[in-house]
Formats: structure tokens, sequence, C-alpha cells
């Protein structure tokens, strides 16, 4: 099979487009400049070779032209920045209402589960026109989830929680790599990225052979791991919990985001919620990155339990996982 | 520049080559100009191993499915990178030509310290064993980078080894670096001072400074490295307890400022050249002199734009992204001043200045190439693909090869004595410059359209760009054999320089080529400043 040659890559998020856009403006400033320098390094070197013994004029220096060349291309050089990072803050501020997926990353395959249960190896299934969130981390070694045609990229680490999000604006099938070297198959460890039209991904994820839910595996877990018995008692309650400020026993607040649920789990000492006392044991080494996400997704569901909680999260979340596509 | 003429017989003078020819005499020397040629000889047999991988590899990447196990393929990615950075590039040109040269420049007698320069050959040859051991072993897979936790827990080849040799050997730039600025501040000849020194001299100042504040960190890295693959401590691994980033940061806060320890010496080079062969003096001296140290200082800043996407928070990424294009003005600025040094000139295309022009178009290139992945969101993008890739290689492969190649055809004939056959000079210099975008050009388009670095594999669409890479390395690769023969082909056949070929400003063309072992026979007054071309009689043409 002849693979399609291309010098361009597709363009199939709402953000492709803008980095794109911004390229296009470094390459026409930059080529003007390499252009200007080859131009005019060939000129003087013909125009000036040397043709007869003798001596040139002296030259020394001159402070316009030097003040000339430092601050033109220091005003080009911050128009960059501005633009660069303004999309960068944008690429990284999930919207509000997007679908949140997992991703785990293990040498040499991409793990994928959907909140509705749904699992997938080296493939992901999107819905085209909806943001979706993913949140990811690694099993072993750090790798990095990068879909070219999205021009989207970030780096899957053990231990944490990654954010990565992207509007597929495109049907059809996107190669998914891992960019950031993990070991002997890191050049096999790809996949494809689905987008679907909203109706089919309904369809797909219904499945014929519907998954669990991580969050009902979550709380078969948190029965069995005895969390019941603490939590709501002597430990704090976890109902409505997720992305509410929590007070600190040394008097900070933190936002119960996945990476602190996932740090109270993994290493329970860390951050000591006022009130109560650090008795909770840690959990390092006992639960798979899968029971973890499975917990944390039980956590999150607890914000629409019938014992409402007292704050509600500043951020409103959607709701879960009653979600239903317009 | 100086007022003493040389007046010395050519060829009955006892030179530091012909004054005794034993083994023992070369492996116990304390001259400066012989360590050079030492140096010299190592990081050539270096640089041929680590292009050899780099053959290999390209091979490799002629068909999608590549040709070799995917284990291999990595060790020689990793073997290419480990000996090209820590034992060819980042000693490249100043254990060489700035061995060579800087005592001659400044009318020593020596550097400060002698032995410790030989000692740091020493120390450099012996980091390179041990590295070579673990090469020898079965190799090396982490990347030249040794990212945790792959590196501390993960990697099953032979990371301990490696990291020690590269540990031993970092030993060799301190103490080069800690030489040469010892030299430059206590032992200038009379009159010769700070803005009288040649701009090669402020180059390997500015590299000197980083070498001896960049290279302990990069040692505490590999040694934790280490201590956690070792003990099983958790520093790294969250396995155990540590933080993976946090690796990066410590690691890329050497191996960023590495990277203008590459490159300022070559830059100190075409200051050089671009004077001698348009004899003129560098336009804006003091601009391109300070530029060196702007971008000494600021390359200690920017280290965390290689982490753009590798989980430091926004706010880190959008500082190091503005001082990442800050560092960039100082480099604009020599640029800027090279081009206008050429302006009004008497301009000869001898091979240095082939060389030098090379570096000049080759860096422009590579810089240009550094906005956009300063640039934030372009980054993410391009981050870990072959753009990477091509921008790096433009920059320290690019034009730091053509600065040292520049650098040995223009002081050749000093350290020598010979001149080599121009023709095949200027040939090697064009075809490398060909065969170099040809190489790395293709790998641009290759990045944006999204193929990873470090792939065995590829998806077939990339196939063409790959071929035509693979077709520009091996131009490449003939570029980089040809001086290495002509110029050992000279050093017995080639026709005598003469102390001063070029006609060149300097004080280490006002004594014989090649130099007698104690470099001048009275020591040197100076009574003017550096690229004194328009007070000087006109120069053979």
């Amino acid at each position: 099979m002849i693979a399609e040659f291309r010098l361009f890559p597709e363009s199939a998020s709402s953000i492709s487009s803008q980095v794109d856009h911004l390229f296009f403006y470094l390459v026409a400033v930059t080529g003007f400049f390499v252009l200007l320098i080859f131009v005019l390094i060939l000129y003087f070197a013909i125009r000036y070779r040397r043709t007869r013994a003798g001596t040139c004029p002296p030259v020394a220096s001159s402070n316009r032209l030097e003040l000339t060349w430092t601050v033109i291309p220091l005003m080009l050089a911050l128009t960059m920045f501005f633009w660069g990072a303004r999309l960068y803050v944008r690429m990284f501020d999930p919207p509000a209402d997007a679908m949140d997926v997992y991703v785990i990353g293990r040498q040499w395959m991409w793990k994928i589960q959907h909140p509705e249960g749904r699992r997938e190896i080296n493939e992901l299934h999107v819905p085209l026109g909806r943001p979706v969130k993913l949140i990811m981390s690694s099993q072993d070694v750090i790798h990095s989830f990068y879909v070219p045609a999205f021009r989207i990229k970030h780096d899957v680490i053990p231990g944490r929680y990654s954010v990565l999000w992207f509007e597929a604006t495109k049907l059809g099938t996107f190669d998914l790599f891992c960019a950031e070297y993990c070991g002997t198959n890191h050049s096999r460890m790809t996949g494809k990225v689905v987008v679907m039209p909203p109706a089919d991904y309904e369809a797909w994820l219904a499945g014929t052979v519907p998954d669990e839910s991580p969050a009902r595996a979550g709380a078969e877990l948190f029965r069995s791991l005895g969390c019941a018995t603490c939590h709501g008692q002597q430990a704090p309650t976890l109902a409505g919990l997720y992305n509410r400020q929590v007070q600190l026993a040394d008097g900070s607040t933190v936002l119960a985001d996945t990476n602190y649920l996932r740090e109270s789990i993994m290493d329970s000492t860390a951050k000591i919620v006022a009130g109560f006392a650090p008795v909770m044991p840690s959990y390092r080494g006992q639960l798979s990155e899968e029971q973890l996400i499975q917990l944390i997704e039980y956590i999150k569901s607890l914000q629409d339990a019938e014992q409402a909680p007292v704050h509600r999260p500043a951020i409103q979340t959607e709701p879960r996982p009653s979600r239903r596509l317009p | 520049m100086s007022v003493m003429p040389y007046t010395a017989e050519l060829h009955s003078h006892e030179t530091y080559l012909n004054r005794s020819y034993t083994l023992r005499s070369w492996l116990l020397t304390k001259d400066h100009k012989r360590i050079a040629i030492l140096y010299m000889g190592s990081i050539t047999l270096f640089f041929v191993l680590g292009g050899f991988a780099a053959l290999l590899m390209r091979i490799n990447l002629l068909v999608p499915a590549g040709f070799m196990a995917p284990d291999l393929y990595n060790k020689l990615f990793t073997m290419h990178g480990v000996i090209m950075v820590f034992f060819f590039l980042v000693p490249s040109v100043p254990v060489t030509a700035g061995n060579f040269v800087i005592p001659l420049m400044i009318g020593a007698r020596d550097l400060a310290f002698p032995r410790l320069n030989l000692a740091s050959w020493y120390i450099f040859v012996a980091g390179f064993l041990v590295t070579a051991c673990a090469l020898v072993a079965g190799g090396v897979d982490t990347g030249w980078t040794f990212y945790a936790p792959f590196s501390t827990g993960y990697s099953n080849t032979f990371v301990f080894l490696t990291v020690l040799g590269i540990f031993i050997s970092g030993f060799s730039s301190i103490l080069t670096g800690l030489n040469f600025i010892v030299t430059v501040h206590t032992m200038r000849a009379p009159g010769l001072t700070w803005f009288r020194l040649p701009l090669f001299i402020w180059s390997l100042y500015a590299t000197s400074i980083i070498l001896v504040l960049a290279t302990p960190v990069l040692a505490i890295t590999l040694v934790m490295v280490a201590f956690e693959r070792v003990t099983g401590v958790g520093i790294f691994n969250p396995a155990l307890g540590g933080d993976p980033v946090l690796f990066q940061h410590l690691f890329w806060f050497y191996s960023h400022p590495a990277v203008y320890i590459m490159i300022l010496p070559g830059m100190g080079v075409v200051s050089e050249i671009v004077a001698c062969f348009s004899r003129h003096c560098v336009f804006g001296y003091k601009f391109v002199a300070f530029a060196s140290l702007a971008i000494a200082l600021l390359g200690f800043l920017v280290w965390g734009h290689h982490m753009f996407v590798a989980g430091e928070s926004i706010y880190a990424a959008l500082v190091f992204s503005f001082l990442s294009y800050l560092v960039a003005i100082p480099s604009a600025i020599k640029v800027f001043n090279w081009t206008a040094t050429l302006y009004q000139g008497s301009i000869r295309l001898d091979t240095p200045m082939l060389y030098a022009l090379g570096f000049i178009g080759l860096f422009t290139m590579g810089g240009v190439t550094g906005l956009f992945v300063a640039a934030l969101g372009v980054d993410v993008h391009v981050h870990d693909t072959y753009f990477i890739v091509a921008h790096f290689h433009y920059i320290m492969v690019g034009s730091m090869v053509m600065g040292y190649l520049g650098a040995i055809h223009y002081w050749w004939p000093k350290m020598t004595g010979k001149m080599y056959p121009e023709w095949w000079g200027r040939f090697s210099a064009f075809t490398i410059f060909m065969g170099f975008h040809l190489t790395f050009f293709p790998q641009f388009v290759l990045g944006y359209l999204g193929m990873p670095r470090r792939y065995a594999t590829y998806d077939p669409q990339f196939q063409i760009l790959n071929v035509l890479s693979t077709a520009g390395a091996s131009i490449l690769g003939v570029g980089y054999v040809l001086p290495l023969c002509y110029l050992l082909w000279s050093f017995k056949y080639g026709s005598d320089a003469g102390p001063n070929p070029w006609g060149a400003t300097g004080l280490e063309w006002q004594t014989p080529s090649p130099p007698p072992t104690h470099n001048f026979e009275r020591t040197p007054v100076v009574t003017q400043g550096a690229y004194a071309y328009h007070e000087m009689e006109p120069a053979g043409a």
C-alpha cells in the first residue's frame, strides 16, 4: 500500500487551525529575515570580493544600527511570545462542560476508559464537536499523548494526572502517537482517534456488552477496602468533595481536584484536613492505576447523591453519570 | 597589532612538533599546543564513532518497518547522542583550537595551569573509556537525556557505567573552564586590555563560565540517577516516592546552558574568520563581545522551555517562553554584526571563510526555528518530533561542526606549518553545506507533520521525507570524511605555510608556524585593538 504523501498535516480540531496560523506567521517573519541575511551575505561577498590588494575604510560601530537590529527583532519576538502564550493558555484550559475520558499509558499501549464504562486499547472514540477532557496517568515510565491532527500533546507521567483537552471538528480516523521515549517498543505505542457523529458515538458507547462503569466499580472497591468505616465519621465525608475548596490543618486551602484525590489516597498524610487526625493508611502500591481511577470516579459521583453536600462546588461540574448528548 | 615582526629562520627553528618524537614526550607533555593535538586526535575518533551510529540509524529509517530490532536502534541513538554531545560537541572547539591559540592570542607562554590541562585530557579519556565499556558490554537505551523513571527503574541496560563515564568527563570540562578563566585574567600580554582581546577569547571566556557553573549540576543529577538505580532510594521514581519532573529540571539546568557551551566557541571562531577574510574590524565589537556574556547568563534561565508539555505549571511555561525570546536577541545581534562586517570589506572566499559563512547560514536557520519552539502554542505540537531534531541539529551539528572545521582550517597552517589543498577545502565546505540542508530540512517538514523522534519504525506516510534525509546524510558523510583525508595528507605533503598565510592580525600569527615550544621569543607588547586590518600593509591577493 502506498501511503498518502503529505507536506502538511491534517487539521481536525478546534485549536489546530489556530496553531497553523501562528506557524504561518512565524514562517513569514523568520523567512523574511533568513532571506535578508542570505541575500546580503551573497551580495556583499560578490560586490566586495577582493580584486586588488588594498585596504578598506575602517569601520567601528554604529549605535543607531545596533539599536535598530536589537529593538525590531525584540518587538517581533514579543508578538510571537504573546500569540504563543495566548494559544497555550487556551490549550490547557478545558471548558467546564468537557466530557472526561481516562487514559492510562503503559509500556507499550494506551488504555482508555469512558465514564460510562466502555474500555478500549490504542483507540479513542470521541463525538464530533464536543470538548473532550483527557485525564491521563502512567503505570510505569513517562509517555506522551500526541495527536498531530489536533496539534495537541502532553506528557503522561506516573504518579500524577495530567490533563489535555480537544474538540474534534472533522469526522475520521487520526493518528495517536507516544511522543516521549519509553523503551523498546516506543515507536509501536501508537493508536487511532476515531471521531464519530454524536449519535453514532452514543450507540458505540452502549456497545454490545457494556462494561461496568468505573464509578460503580469504585463503589465496590470503596466497600471492600473498608473506606466507609471511617469516611463520614472520624474521617471527612466525601459527598460533594470533588472540585470543592478544602480547609487544611495548616491553615491553607486546596482544591479537591483529581490530583488531590490521588495524593490523598496514595500519600494520605501529605495534606491533613482541618479538624481530623492523620489516621488514614497509605494505599501506595496496593491499588492499580485503574482502581485508582475507579475510586476517584466514585468520589466524583457522590456529587449528586441524596445526601446533598453542604457546599456546592464553586465550579459547576456536569451531572454524572446521567450525561446526555444534545 | 604587536610591534615585533617575525624574523627567525623558517626551516631551522625548533618547534613544539619537532622538539621530540617519543611517545613519552607526547603523553607527559605540559605544552598546551601538544595537548590540543592530543584532544584533536581523541575527539576526531569520537566523532567518527558517533557519526557511524548516525549512519546506521539513517539506514534503518529508509523503510517504515526498519531493518534492525528496535532495541538496537534505541541503543544506537543513545550512543550517537552521548558521544556527540558529551565527547565531541562540548569539548570540540575549546579543547582544540582554544587550547592551542588562547596562549598564543594573548601573548602567553602557556595556560595558567599546564599540569591541570594535561590532567583534564586524561580525565576526559578515562571518562570516555568508562562509557565505552558500557557500549561494548551491550549498550544503553535511555537516550542521552536519561529521563527518569525509565533510566532509574526500567531500563535493563548499562546505565550506571554510562553515567559514570559522563560524570568523570565532566571534571575535565570544569578544569578546562577554570584554566581558561584564570589564563585570560592573569596572563594577557602587556597592553592587551579586555577590549583589545580578540572576540574568540571573549566567547571562550563566556563558555568557560558556563562550563564551571553548569557542569556540577549535571554531575549531581547523574549521581542521583545512579544512586536511585543502585540503592532503590526514591528521588525521581514516583513508585518510590520521587518526582520524575524534578529530574528534567535538574537535567536541563545543565543541558540547556550546554547548548551555549557548544555554540559560543563557534561564534568566536566566526568573528575571527569574518574579520580576517573581509579585512575589517568586526562591526560592533563591543556588542558582539557583550552578546557572548549575555547569552552565557540568560542561557541559565531558559531550561524550562524543554518542559512545556512535561508537566510544569502554565505560569512557569509563560516565564520560560518569555526568557527564551530574550536569549534569541543577542544571537540575532551577532548575525547582523557579522553581516555588517562584510559591508565594504575586501572579501576573499577561502576555505575558512566558506566554513564561517556556512556557519552563519546554518546558525540563522537553526536560530529562527528556535523562535518556533519557543512559541508555546506551536511547541505543544512540534515538541518531541523531528522538528526539534532538525532545529537542534542545525545549531549543534550544522553550525557548530562548520565552526569547528572553520577553526581547524583557519589555524591548521599555524598548528602544522602546512597548507592544505585549497580546492578540496572549498569543495568539502560546499558539500557539507548542501548535504546538511538535504539531511535536515526534510526533518522540519516531518516534524510538523507529526513524526515523533526516537522512532525505530514509523508510519508509511513519512517514508519519502525519510529517504530524502538519508540521501542527504550520505552526502554529508562524504563532506565530513574529506577534510580528514586532505588534512592528514597536507600534514606530510602540504606546502609550507609561513607564519601568517592569511595576512591576519592577532599575536598568534606573529610567531613562526608551527610555533616554538615557548611560543614567543620575547613577550609581545600590544598597542592597539584586535582586527586593525585597515592599518596593515595590504595582504597579498
